[in-house]
């Protein structure tokens, strides 16, 4: 190829070369190609914005191949996907964000719903999402931002939430999992089975809670309910006074010596748990296999209280054109047919057409991600790493047992302000 | 010097165009985003955007309490007063430190390459980066860590000690790793500019080590002193990643209010709390320019 060009090259004198400019100017104007053949060949470009959960090289590379859309992938933490997303709208095409942010996200206008009609597998997608309830019909925890209050919008360009199912959705969900307590139960030595434990004085010292405002104080909200403290109408959307009490509870458990320490990423908390400074905290699914694969034993554990949920999803940004959306859609529906689901679901989340997910994993693969039996064979991570040995059954269960014991979501409050000076303050006690 | 100074002067180039270029990037890059975040902390916000319209809300609710729960300390005043006992401890430390290591390069080594080589040994720690440096210190200090394995090797103690890591003695360990480089360096700078003629006539006159230390190097050590120092507390003052990643993210710190408010998107409460430090820091440099004129020092 470069051979030819060369050779080509050679051959041609100034003189020729603006003959050559001079007729296809000419050309240009008496032929009114609406654009020249090179354009609609124009290489097809998303700029992905996101907090990595969902991001990876093998995905991006698979969309590349399946649909030739090259995806750039702008990885940043949840606090900075927003920021950026309410100050730099133009700087990303498509974003995967978690419906608590949509709070603040949708009124700024800076994002648009997409279309219901144009994704094909949106009449599959779980209906946790749309109505709140497993497949099977069983209704799960609704308190704080749970996706089917912030799902649909009234119209387009509507700044309001529907209150029923329309065709313009704020967010199509991607990912989502239930999130509990990780211990060491190697050094803890008995069972664990309630949130209350995180601030049992047996683990002064040892215990961690993570320090994102609006997910710190759901843990704590969980934990205060399980000691019999105090009953939350809506642990999502805190009075000033039940703020004041929860950070209250934070507060005097800091000063007696309960927390190792306070994390803010992903890697802290690994860090903290396979280090065994703490042995006992708030923690997130990835962290606790990645505690695994290091051979040092750690249990997602399940909780009689429940799990804290979260779910993310793509919308586009205000600034995308017409053949940028049509390109968004032809990748979310690529997202939603099953070779990502599938990923998704070989690292502990959740897809959100199971169906598709289904048909691109092995049976074994399926019993032991989603129904919660036994390993038949070794699981391995998408990257073919070995996460467990056969016999081994995932922490929590089945899908049913994990997303049916929701009992809250990530959330923004109407008192988020004030939320966020009181959480100032319990880390200055 | 007079001759090579000379063309210089009869070209005429006025001492304000001379100085333009700087004061031209200080103005762009200064005082101009200074200025935005002023106007910033008076306006008001909700969720998602900033509202221009003036209020002081943002500075009512970060003092909020600090009258009225006396004598309780406010999350403002507990805040400041944490920071501040940190300045002092580093301030202290890397002074002494830092005075030594420049009193030892300066009057002990006496061949300048020598002088020049343990100068820029002292660098050799910021080859890499900050967060490194501080991060490195974890293997060692935590309950698992080197220290403890070796101190129940050793049976000093019986179980880990606790307050090694995450805790007030680490971050001001940081610290004073960070950031006694920057002592060391302008005292470094003073003592050699010191009159060698003026310790000599100490010690013709029959002072004592101790006296010529105290009373001709420290004082003609003062500007250096002074600079230190600022380099110091300003930089204690306004830090938020050595207290997030030393303290376990359980001490405050101005920095820390600062990104909290950033990361929950409230814009003008975290510019009025940069606009609260930065008069604190103005505070203490003024002070601090009390005691020493540094201008006329120098």
């Amino acid at each position: 190829m470069t051979k030819r060009h060369k050779n080509a090259g050679a051959g041609v004198t100034r003189r020729n070369l603006l003959k050559a400019a001079g007729a296809l100017a000419g050309a240009g104007v008496v032929s009114s190609f609406p654009a020249p053949a090179v354009w609609s060949a124009e290489e097809k470009v998303l700029r992905y914005l996101g907090t990595a959960v969902n991001q990876s090289d093998d995905i991006t590379k698979k969309v590349l191949a399946d649909t030739g859309i090259t995806i750039q992938n702008i990885v940043a933490t949840t606090d900075d996907v927003t920021k950026r997303v309410a100050t730099q709208p133009n700087s990303f095409d498509i974003l995967d964000t978690e419906y608590f942010s949509l709070k603040k996200l949708v009124p700024s206008g800076n994002i648009l719903p997409m279309d219901a009609k144009k994704i094909k597998e949106f009449d599959n997608i779980t209906p946790i999402f749309t109505k709140g309830q497993l497949p099977d019909g069983k209704v799960i925890g609704d308190q704080g931002t749970a996706p089917k209050k912030v799902m649909f919008l009234e119209g387009p360009h509507s700044k309001t939430f529907s209150k029923t199912e329309t065709e313009w959705v704020t967010l199509i969900p991607t990912v989502y999992n239930a999130d509990t307590l990780g211990i060491r139960p190697d050094l803890i030595k008995r069972p664990i089975n309630s949130w209350a434990e995180l601030l049992n004085p047996e683990f002064k010292g040892k215990a961690a809670i993570l320090d994102i405002p609006s997910i710190g104080i759901m843990d704590a909200a969980m934990v205060v309910e399980s000691m019999g403290k105090y009953k939350y109408p809506d642990k999502g959307n805190m009075t000033k006074a039940e703020i004041d009490m929860t950070v209250g509870v934070l507060t005097e458990a800091k000063k007696a010596g309960q927390f190792r320490a306070f994390w803010k990423d992903f890697n802290e908390s690994v860090n903290l748990m396979a280090s065994g400074e703490t042995v006992i905290q708030s923690m997130w699914s990835p962290a606790v296999t990645a505690v695994r694969t290091k051979g040092i034993p750690c249990v997602f554990q399940p909780l009689k209280e429940g799990y804290r949920s979260w779910a993310s999803g793509f919308c586009f940004s205000k600034g995308t054109n017409a053949k940028q959306q049509e390109w968004a859609y032809e990748f979310v529906n690529w997202y939603l047919s099953g070779w990502a689901g599938a990923y998704l679901n070989r690292q502990g989340y959740y897809s959100a057409v199971l169906s598709t997910a289904k048909a691109n994993m092995e049976p074994y693969e399926w019993a032991y991600w989603m129904e919660g039996k036994p390993a038949e064979k070794d699981i391995h991570g998408p990257d073919g790493s070995l996460l467990e040995k056969a016999g081994a059954t995932r922490d929590g269960g089945s899908y049913d047992d994990r997303m049916g014991n929701v009992a809250c979501w990530n959330a923004v409050m109407d008192e988020n302000d004030y939320m966020v000076r009181k959480w100032n303050e319990f880390i200055a006690a | 010097m007079a001759t090579s100074r000379a063309p210089l002067e009869s070209q005429g180039l006025p001492g304000w165009l001379q100085a333009m270029p700087f004061g031209l990037v200080f103005a762009a890059f200064f005082v101009l985003p200074l200025c935005f975040v002023i106007m910033v902390s008076f306006w008001d916000y909700n969720e998602y955007e900033m509202i221009p319209a003036f209020t002081t809300r943002s500075y009512t609710e970060s003092f909020e309490g600090c009258l009225a729960d006396l004598p309780n300390l406010c999350t403002m005043l507990a805040t400041y007063l944490s920071t501040a006992k940190f300045c002092l401890i580093v301030w202290a430390l890397t002074l002494s430190i830092g005075f030594t290591v420049a009193y030892f390069l300066a009057f002990y080594v006496r061949s300048a390459t020598t002088q020049m080589v343990l100068f820029l040994v002292c660098t050799i720690p910021f080859w890499t980066s900050n967060v490194i440096r501080m991060i490195s210190w974890i293997p060692l200090l935590g309950r698992n860590g080197l220290v403890n394995q070796l101190l129940m090797s050793a049976h000093l103690v019986n179980a880990p000690v606790e307050w090694l890591l995450y805790s007030q003695f680490s971050v001001a360990l940081a610290f004073v790793h960070l950031f006694t480089f920057f002592m060391v360096a302008p005292i470094f700078n003073s003592m050699m500019r010191i009159d060698r003629r003026l310790i000599e006539a100490a010690y013709d006159s029959g002072a004592s080590a101790w006296q010529m230390l105290t009373n001709v190097i420290m004082p003609l050590s003062k500007p250096g002193i002074a600079i230190g120092s600022i380099f110091v507390i300003t930089i204690v003052m306004g830090d938020y990643i050595t207290f997030s990643v030393m303290g376990g993210g359980q001490i405050a710190s101005a920095g820390k209010i600062v990104a909290t408010r950033l990361d929950a998107l409230q814009f003008p409460p975290a510019a009025a709390s940069a606009v609260i430090l930065l008069v604190a820091t103005m505070v203490i440099i003024g002070v601090l320019n009390r005691i020493v004129d540094i201008r006329k020092e120098l």
